[in-house]
Order: C-alpha cells, then structure tokens, then sequence
C-alpha cells in the first residue's frame, strides 16, 4: 500500500508538493509583507513630514503667541493650545465619571438584559460620527445659549468619551477576582464601599488606561469642535465663550491660502501628535506595570 | 503585605476595632448601598439617554426639511441654498463612492497585514508590527488631511493621475485635468485611515480560529498559505467580513481628511479625478453657516440618514465579529 510506503520513507512527502504549489505559497508569503511595508510607508511618511515640516516651524513665540493678522509673519497657537485644555478639561468632568460610573453598573449590577442594553448602546455610541455628536451638541447648548462656547465643544467631546470609558471601565472591573470582593463583604463591608473602595482601586490602573484611551481619542477631534466651540482667534478662558482649539486652528490654518498659515499648521499638528503619543505612551507603560496591581 | 506581627490579645483587638468598625459601620446603611446603585444605574442609564437624545435632536430638527422634500431629498440632485432647494443625491454619492474606493484598497492590504502578523511573521517582530499599525489609528484625522492636502495630493497630481489617465484612461473613470484634489485623493486618505480597524479586527478573528484548526490542514499535506487559506481564512471570514463593514462604518462617517482633499464640489461626475462632495463634510462646511431654518434642517437630516446608515453598519459588523469570536469558530460550508 501507498499509505506504508510514505510511512516507512517520510522523507519522500516532500517532493510531492508541486513546483505551482510552493510557489503560490512563496507568492502569497511576499505579497504579504509588501502589504505591510506599503501601510507602513504612509505611517513613516506622516512622521516624518511632521517632524521635519513642524520643527522648523516650531520656536518659543509659536508656543506663547496668539495668532497675527493675515499677512504678517510670526504669531502663534498659545490660545489655541489653553483652548483645547479647557475644551478636553471641560469633556472629562462631564465625561470620566459617567463613564466610569455607567461601567461600575454594568460591571457590579449590569449581569442582566438591561444590563445588555445598556452595553449594545454604548457600542452604537462609539460608532455615531463624530460630525453628528456635534450636530446634537450644537443642538443641546449651542442653541439655547444663544452662541458658540468651550462648554458646548465640551459636551460634544464628552459624549464621544463616555462609551469609550464605559466599556474599558466594565472590562477592568469583571478582572478583578470575585474572591477579593467577598474578603470585603465577608468582613461586614457595605457593597458601595466594596466597589469603590476594594474593586475599583483594585482596577484603578486598568480604568485610568481606558480614560487615557478615550482622552487620545478626542484630543484630536476636529468635526464635533466646528460648530461648537467655533474657533477664535484671541485668548479665551471663559467657558461661554468661543474658544479655539489646537484641531481646528490646524484644520483652518491647512486650507487656507497662506504660507504662513501652512506652516504654523505644521507645526501645531507636531505637536498635537506629541501629545496623543505622549498619552498613549503613558498607557502603555501603565498597562504595562500590571493592569491589577493588588489583586494577588 | 508584610507578614503578621506576633500581638497579644489586646493589642489584636484594639487594631480590630480601629480599623475594621468604622467599615462595619456601613452595613447599617443600607440606604447608602441602594443610593449607590441608583446613582450607577443613574449613570448608565445617561447612555441610552444619550443615544436617545441624538436621535430626538437629529428627527426634531430634521423634520421641516423632511416635510419639505421627502423621499425626494435622497434623490434630488439639486443643492441650491439661495432658492431653498435642496437634494441630496451628490453627497450620498461621493460618500458611497469614496467609502467602496477605500473598501477596494484597504482589503487586500489590511488582510494582507493580519496575515502577516498573525501567521507568517517571526515572532520577535510581531508586538512591534501589532503596535506600528494601530499607531496609524491614534492619529487624528486633521493630521491625515493635513497631510494629504501638501504631501500626497501633489504626488497624485504629478504622478500618480498622468500615469492612471495613460494606461487606464479608457474606463472613463480617470480621464479629466490631474487637479490632485477629488474623488481620488479622498478615497485613498479614507483607506489609510481605515486599515489599522480591519486589521486588528481581521488579527482578533483570526487568532481566535483555534489551533488545531491550523494543525488538522497542515497535517494533510498543506503548504502554509494553503494552511492560512483553508484553515483560517475559511473559518474567520465572517469575523473579516465583520471588520470590513467595521472599516466601512469609519469610512462613511470620516469626516475632516475627506474634507480636506475632496474637493468639496456637489456634483456627479463618471470620472475619480474630479471632485466631489460628501454627506459628512457638506455638514462640516456649511452647518454654521447656513442661514434659513430649512437649509440648516436640511444639513441636519443628512446628519439623521448618516446616523441611521452607520448604525445599522455597526451592528451589522459587531454581529459578524461576535459570531466569530464567542468561542466557537463558525463553520466552513463548501
């Protein structure tokens, strides 16, 4: 039989994949790291043009500056740099406790349909576009304040937060082992204490990487800040105002008609990037010492 | 924990009593305990409110340009604020157009990608590469436009659009002047952008299609990509699909790089060099300044349509993802 042949001779199996066969294979291998090496190409493209376009257009006056007139050279983003402080400080007050607070339900008391619910809205959330959340923010505060303001750029951002936290919150927490929350409750311990106390600071540094997540993710955001927080071109501390920020004073900068202004957008968006990598660095090596600390 | 201290008795129970009555304490407060949970449930709750509130806010304010138009709306090719007509047919197609332009380019690559990462490359490599392609999902949008609009517009125009008019002119789909900016541009920037979410999700799928899945072909005499195909693709193909419609959701909703480099013009032309015009940046652009209650409805409905379209893709994709990854891998038919 051919069977004990091959079995007494393992070696002849080798030959018997054809020439078409192998080469297909080696075919498919290549191509596959070309499409690696084509979807880094713009990644290193990107970085690249940000470091060498941005750093040139980068220097103190960039940093402390508020925009010059059209026309003049010089000028800088400070106020659009405060501005997206306020804007993104403004998203997580409203933002990060929500958020969290919707994830300890889900997590401590969310075992159930509604539970369910609550966590397949939450998914949908994270999928609206962006352009929309600030339709309905420019809805909920723009037009009832009468203008345009941080606060308003604030909610829109927050919105976008929420799910985002939700989720990383609840999945942090369900890590936690069951056994640490009973050595609580078997101790007399009231179950709010528990979960604040014991679960949540068990998870703390699973939670605060989920919120860091979530801040990346809508420090960037230009769409729900268009028609929100609107723009300006002078300092703004005040929540009711206008209020620039860093995303839509690059995004006005880009298309405009001006060297000048092209080359300031450079540079904010250097330093943009700087940030967002900054953040998720940060998670990086919180993730990294251990999502649950004093779970063992 | 430093280990236990030998204590005397007493000692013991005066350390008992400091540290652990004032928690025993709370089980007298129930309230605080139902408190609690109200204000979690609370909070919970604010995200159906939320989706809720986006949903009234974009019917509401949507309603007087429904009222208006219709149906008809969607089909309308006319965008013509100064008489108060408004169709909306030119943004529905450049966003579809762009989103399946992405869709073509993005496939092959960010299948490709997972692939690599997950079968073929060497394990020392693979963290590295995993972390590099989600780093392209980190970076915001503007910056991607920004890009686009002074880097790889310019090669487009130079080119990239010269070359396609030459060899593939004859389609009708690349014949015109070369702006850089249009249909093109924004299909490309759309599928940079949208790679990184296929790909980890076409990773997770595929690590999720058990090994012995991969064992069972290879042990038949399989090459790997033999292996790949019949072992894993085969098993993960509703999670890929999955991830597609996933990357598709983001495509259609993308807006500022789309805006940046599309050309923002609301017109239908045959042909990817020309500009176009999306649903998402039509809202961008004119939303604050549209004067007139039913052109700002208007932009608001288009709002309400691109909610309700990447809703239903999202759901539609998270289904197909989680018949792949609850566990048991779906079945190969055929």
């Amino acid at each position: 039989m051919a069977s004990a042949n091959s079995l007494s001779r393992p070696t002849d199996a080798a030959p018997q994949i054809s020439l078409g066969r192998r080469l297909t294979d080696g075919l498919i291998t290549l191509s596959t790291a070309g499409a690696v090496l084509l979807v880094l190409l713009p990644l290193g493209a990107i970085f690249a043009y940000l470091v060498y376009k941005g750093i040139g257009s980068l220097n103190w006056a960039f940093l402390t500056r508020t925009p010059k007139p059209v026309g003049e050279i010089g000028g800088g983003m400070a106020n659009a740099i405060g501005g997206s402080v306020l804007i993104l400080l403004i998203g997580s007050i409203v933002g990060v406790p929500v958020g969290i607070g919707a994830g300890i339900y889900l997590a401590e008391y969310g075992r159930n349909r509604f539970g369910d619910l609550i966590r397949f809205t939450a998914d949908v959330l994270n999928g609206v576009p962006s352009i929309v959340i600030g339709i309905v923010a420019y809805g909920i505060v723009v037009l009832r304040q009468r203008h345009f303001s941080a606060l308003a750029g604030g909610v829109a951002l927050a919105i976008m937060m929420i799910p985002t936290i939700t989720r990383a919150t609840e999945e942090m927490l369900l890590l936690v082992p069951t056994a640490v929350r009973e050595a609580a409750y078997g101790l007399g311990v009231a179950r709010w204490r528990t979960t604040l106390s014991i679960t949540l600071r068990t998870a703390t540094s699973g939670v605060i990487t989920g919120v860091m997540l979530a801040f990346a993710r809508v420090a960037g955001e230009t769409a729900p800040l268009l028609f929100t927080a609107f723009g300006n071109q002078y300092w703004n501390w005040n929540v009711n105002q206008p209020t620039a920020a860093l995303p839509l004073q690059i995004f006005t900068y880009a298309i405009s008609p001006f060297d000048e202004w092209h080359r300031q957008a450079w540079a904010g968006a250097l330093i943009l990037i700087i940030l967002i990598v900054a953040a998720v660095s940060a998670v990086r090596y919180v993730a990294g010492r251990g999502m649950l600390k004093g779970a063992n | 924990m430093p280990g236990p201290e030998p204590v005397t008795g007493q000692q013991l129970a005066a350390k008992v009593r400091s540290r652990a009555i004032p928690l025993l304490h709370d089980r007298d407060s129930k309230w605080a305990d139902g408190t609690f949970r109200i204000v979690m449930l609370g909070c919970g709750i604010a995200v159906l409110a939320l989706v809720g509130l986006i949903i009234y806010e974009l019917i509401t304010k949507g309603s007087l340009a429904w009222h208006a138009f219709g149906w008809k709306f969607f089909v309308g090719r006319d965008w013509d604020p100064v008489n108060d007509q408004f169709g909306a047919l030119p943004f529905v197609f450049g966003t579809i157009v762009s989103s399946i332009l992405a869709l073509i380019i993005a496939i092959p690559l960010a299948v490709g990608v997972a692939v690599f990462i997950t079968e073929i490359s060497p394990p020392w490599l693979k963290g590295a590469l995993a972390f590099t392609t989600e780093l392209l999902a980190a970076i915001p949008s503007v910056i991607y436009g920004l890009w686009a609009i002074f880097i790889m517009v310019p090669l487009l125009r130079q080119y990239v659009q010269p070359w396609l008019a030459k060899t593939l002119g004859w389609t009708g789909l690349f014949e015109g002047p070369p702006y850089g900016i249009g249909m093109l541009a924004a299909g490309i920037i759309l599928a940079i952008m949208i790679v990184p979410i296929i790909s980890s999700i076409t990773r997770e799928v595929m690590t999720a299609v058990p090994q012995h899945q991969r064992e069972a072909v290879l042990a038949l005499g399989a090459t790997r990509w033999e292996m790949i195909r019949m072992g894993v693709l085969r098993n993960a193909r509703a999670g890929i699909l999955g991830g597609i419609i996933l990357g598709l959701g983001r495509a259609l909703g993308e807006t500022m790089a789309v805006t940046m480099v599309i050309g923002n013009r609301a017109e239908i032309a045959r042909s990817l060099f020309a500009p176009g015009y999306t649903m998402a940046s039509v809202i961008a652009n004119e939303f604050s300044e549209a004067t007139g209650n039913l052109y700002l409805s208007s932009l608001v409905e288009i709002g309400l349509a691109l909610f309700l379209v990447t809703i239903v893709v999202n759901i539609l994709a998270q289904f197909l993802v989680w018949t792949v990854t609850r566990g048991t891998p779906a079945r190969a038919h055929g």
